[in-house]
């Protein structure tokens, strides 16, 4: 029996691993919404309303998260005993960190919307590699321990997307 | 129906009864109320057969009051009296009101920072104002169906903040109305808009009101409404179009000054009948008998448009953020529908054709499209259409966050986000030996506190002493369907608990909406007595069909003996009905029948997931 219990991947009966099918859990999603959402009880009385809305919020927690990538990936090393723990681990590797400065100074000297769109893409690409390295060791390696290096990779790159998106927003 | 077609003999009076539920769209210039009537939503007129209330209202010496067109009327008469627009001013403190010395009101600040406008009959808040305007189409729609109203789905800006909504839901509660729900009205225009035309895809609601503008981009598919992201700016709309004209036309007639109340009003409405007539015409006169001197001038199209560019730049620099955030292109938008009379003017047709690269949709009127969907949404909510397909997955439209050191926000729930939805974020002390931490809400997008709007102050006391950084406070924020605030903090070693439901600086407390209830009615201490009764009663039928029809449906769920228990207390609830002349026992027994039925529902609820799952498998496969 499913229970608010639940991880995610079990709520949403989807395989536990990374790679997922959008489509399949935006299906889901809807169609667990359709059961569970407080507009179906707002005729019933307080405790069928308030167990709908507590369903509904976890409902729409796990979709929120395997449905994006990096919390998907962070989430599942943590079920499997590699939580992140992004706030007291920040060592990368230097190689790593390099290539972050590299992309700041570019970032600060760039003013031309062309530039930081290159810049953009650069980014993006990084961030495809990224993604399908975590997908090798969650799914084929099994190896979550390594994958956290990855996922915190990751959020370096997504913090810096959002920079490179903001000064792009101020240019144009 | 469903729920009534199980209830026992003799005990509902018609079988057939519907529930009257209705959808009211609470707009800046005009109110509309509407209900699905044999299938169909439709608004319903007044006795003069006009769909249409202004909402405008005017307090006259006494008691008495006007509401609607004869409101309208005495505006220029009496100008200080009559209140236009004041959706402008709910859930807003004075120093939010920019344009303050073009209106003619007097405006005054309560303590907790509460606007009210004076009147001859003494401040008025804007939540009273509002309820006079709900009142008067709740009394509309109980005439016209000549019975009670089950409850009302009213309908707010997109763009409406936390304050705003509850100061929305605080006036519906004044007027008497059942609220079902809360809902944006883009949310409700695309609904009426989706069913109408079988639409599947990606639409944006573009919806320009008299005081409000909203975008919201929508993905319908299979009767699902589900808001990828809303933008727009609460405090734009057809009403800074004719300042802005006003302006414009005074400007082309220089001595002349705007001083008393009366030739604000009468500006104002020279401005807007102008504006009308520029929608069809390449020119119009703008005619007023100011105190200092007649204003009479010619303007063109071409001087509106140039006098208002700045504004229509604003909505579609509000429609390009929403884009971006639903993360999607122009080309992406199957369709843009246009909601709210003031989409009518030719530049705002022409700036969404121009920026979309598509004609808009303008096949619904604008002004009843919001009250016709809301209406859809109240018919399924209050359970008239159990085969209602329809489900909205709607957002919050701004980031709600909390006051950390240094007057920064941090951010707890991001804008955009699907509710209802419950976030929570750890935050610690920053002394030695802090027993206490002080809770400041905030709403917004900004870094700074001080351009956010503020939304609540709470305290957690008696955290144990701790070395700085050692306690471990956690604070959720739970946004509900209606899109409301409230805010837990916890501190975790201890156990130390507190929490609040956001009642915003500006709304209005629970007791002063008792007080207010109480004074309306004006009544003796037996009619409240009464009155109490009779909500109760109807509280007690209501959980009682509710519990028939969930044993009805899933009553196989239930073991012998824990069927019998609740049989039992459904007799009881059942007798107290007929018998019970307090109140407070009544509640009692209707809590004690939704205590009991808890675990019920918990499993009811397990149940529906797992079928979902299951109908989801068969699907897929």
């Amino acid at each position: 029996m499913i229970s608010l219990q639940a991880n995610d991947f079990e709520l949403f009966d989807v395989p536990v691993q990374f790679a997922q099918d959008r489509a399949q859990l935006d299906a889901r999603w809807k169609a667990l919404q359709r059961e569970a959402h407080p507009d179906r009880f707002a005729a019933e009385g307080a405790a069928a309303q308030r167990i709908a809305m507590q369903w509904s919020v976890r409902i729409n927690e796990a979709y929120q998260r395997l449905k994006d990538p990096l919390k998907r990936a962070a989430y599942l090393c943590e079920l499997q005993g590699a939580p992140v723990q992004a706030e007291n681990n920040t060592a990368m590797p230097a190689v790593f960190l390099m290539q972050q400065m590299e992309w700041r100074e570019n970032l600060e000297d760039t003013d031309s919307a062309q530039g930081l769109e290159a810049l953009a893409n650069e980014v993006a690409a990084e961030q495809r590699r990224v993604l399908q390295e975590l997908a090798r060791l969650l799914d084929e390696s099994k190896d979550p321990a390594q994958a956290v290096g990855q996922v915190r990779a990751l959020m370096f790159i997504e913090r810096f997307t959002q920079e490179v998106d903001a000064k792009l927003d101020r240019l144009t | 129906m469903a729920l009534l077609q199980i209830s026992e003999p003799g005990q509902s009076p018609d079988p057939h009864q519907r529930r009257i539920a209705v959808g009211i769209d609470l707009g800046t210039t005009h109110s509309l109320v509407a209900s699905v009537r044999n299938g169909v939503s439709e608004c319903l007129p007044d006795d003069d057969g006009r769909v249409i209330l202004p909402s405008v209202v005017r307090f006259m010496p006494g008691q008495g009051r006007q509401i609607g067109f004869d409101a309208v009327h005495s505006a220029a008469a009496d100008p200080v009296n009559t209140i236009a627009s004041v959706k402008r001013f709910m859930g807003r403190g004075l120093n939010d009101i920019a344009d303050r010395s073009k209106l003619p009101y007097e405006f005054t600040a309560s303590e907790q920072g509460m606007l009210s406008i004076q009147t001859v009959q003494g401040p008025k808040s804007p939540v009273e104002v509002s309820a006079e305007i709900l009142a008067t189409l709740r009394y509309r729609a109980e005439d016209t169906f000549n019975d009670d109203l089950y409850g009302a789905v009213i309908t707010v800006p997109a763009y409406f903040d936390d304050a705003q909504r509850q100061a929305t839901k605080d006036a519906a509660q004044l007027a008497g109305l059942n609220v079902l729900r809360l809902i944006n009205e883009p949310t409700a225009a695309a609904i009426a808009y989706g069913l109408d035309n079988a639409s599947e895809g990606v639409y944006a609601v573009f919806d320009l009101g008299g005081g409000t503008f909203d975008i919201s981009i929508l993905r319908l598919t299979q009767g699902v409404f589900e808001v990828l992201s809303t933008g727009g700016d609460s405090a734009l709309g057809g009403d800074d179009y004719d300042q802005a004209l006003a302006d414009a036309a005074l400007a082309k007639q220089p001595g002349l000054q705007v001083v008393t109340a009366e030739d604000k009003t009468l500006l104002k409405a020279a401005a807007r009948a102008a504006k009308e007539a520029l929608t069809s015409k390449d020119t119009s006169s703008l005619t007023v008998a100011l105190s200092t001197g007649p204003l009479s001038v010619q303007v063109s199209r071409t001087d509106f448009e140039q006098a208002t560019q700045a504004l229509t730049a604003r909505c579609i620099t509000a429609v390009r953020k929403a884009l971006r955030d639903a993360k999607l292109a122009k080309d992406d938008v199957q369709g843009v529908v246009m909601v709210g009379g003031s989409t009518r003017m030719p530049q705002i047709q022409q700036a969404v054709a121009d920026f979309f690269g598509q004609a808009p949709l303008n096949n619904l009127n604008p002004d009843e499209v919001v009250a016709l969907g809301a209406a859809i949404q109240a018919n399924q909510l209050a359970g008239n259409n159990a085969a209602g397909e329809l489900l909205l997955l709607d957002v919050i439209p701004l980031s709600l966050g909390i006051e950390t050191m240094g007057g920064l926000v941090e951010r707890i729930i991001p804008r955009n986000q699907t509710i209802p939805t419950a976030m929570a974020q750890d935050f610690t002390t920053y002394q030695d030996g802090q027993t206490a931490l002080a809770l400041h809400v905030v709403q917004g997008e900004r870094d700074l506190v001080q351009d956010c709007r503020s939304l609540a102050r709470f305290e957690l006391r008696g955290i144990p002493p701790m070395a700085a950084g050692a306690a471990r406070i956690r604070v959720t924020f739970t946004v509900d369907a209606d899109g409301l605030l409230s805010v837990g903090a916890k501190e975790q070693i201890s156990g130390v608990e507190a929490r609040i439901d956001v009642k915003p600086s500006y709304g209005l407390s629970d007791e002063q909406i008792a007080t207010m209830l109480q004074e309306s009615f004006t009544t003796a201490q037996a009619d409240m007595k009464a009155r109490a009764l009779v909500e109760a009663r109807v509280d007690a039928d209501r959980m009682l069909l509710a519990t028939r029809s969930a044993l009805n449906a899933d009553g196989q769920l239930l073991q012998a003996n824990e069927r019998s228990a609740i049989d039992a207390l459904m007799a009881t609830l059942q007798t107290a009905v007929q018998t019970e002349q307090d109140a407070k026992a009544l509640e009692d027994c209707t809590q004690a029948l939704a205590k009991g039925t808890e675990a019920f529902a918990a499993e009811r609820m397990n149940h529906s997931i797992q079928k979902a799952l299951a109908g989801q498998n068969i699907q897929t496969l």
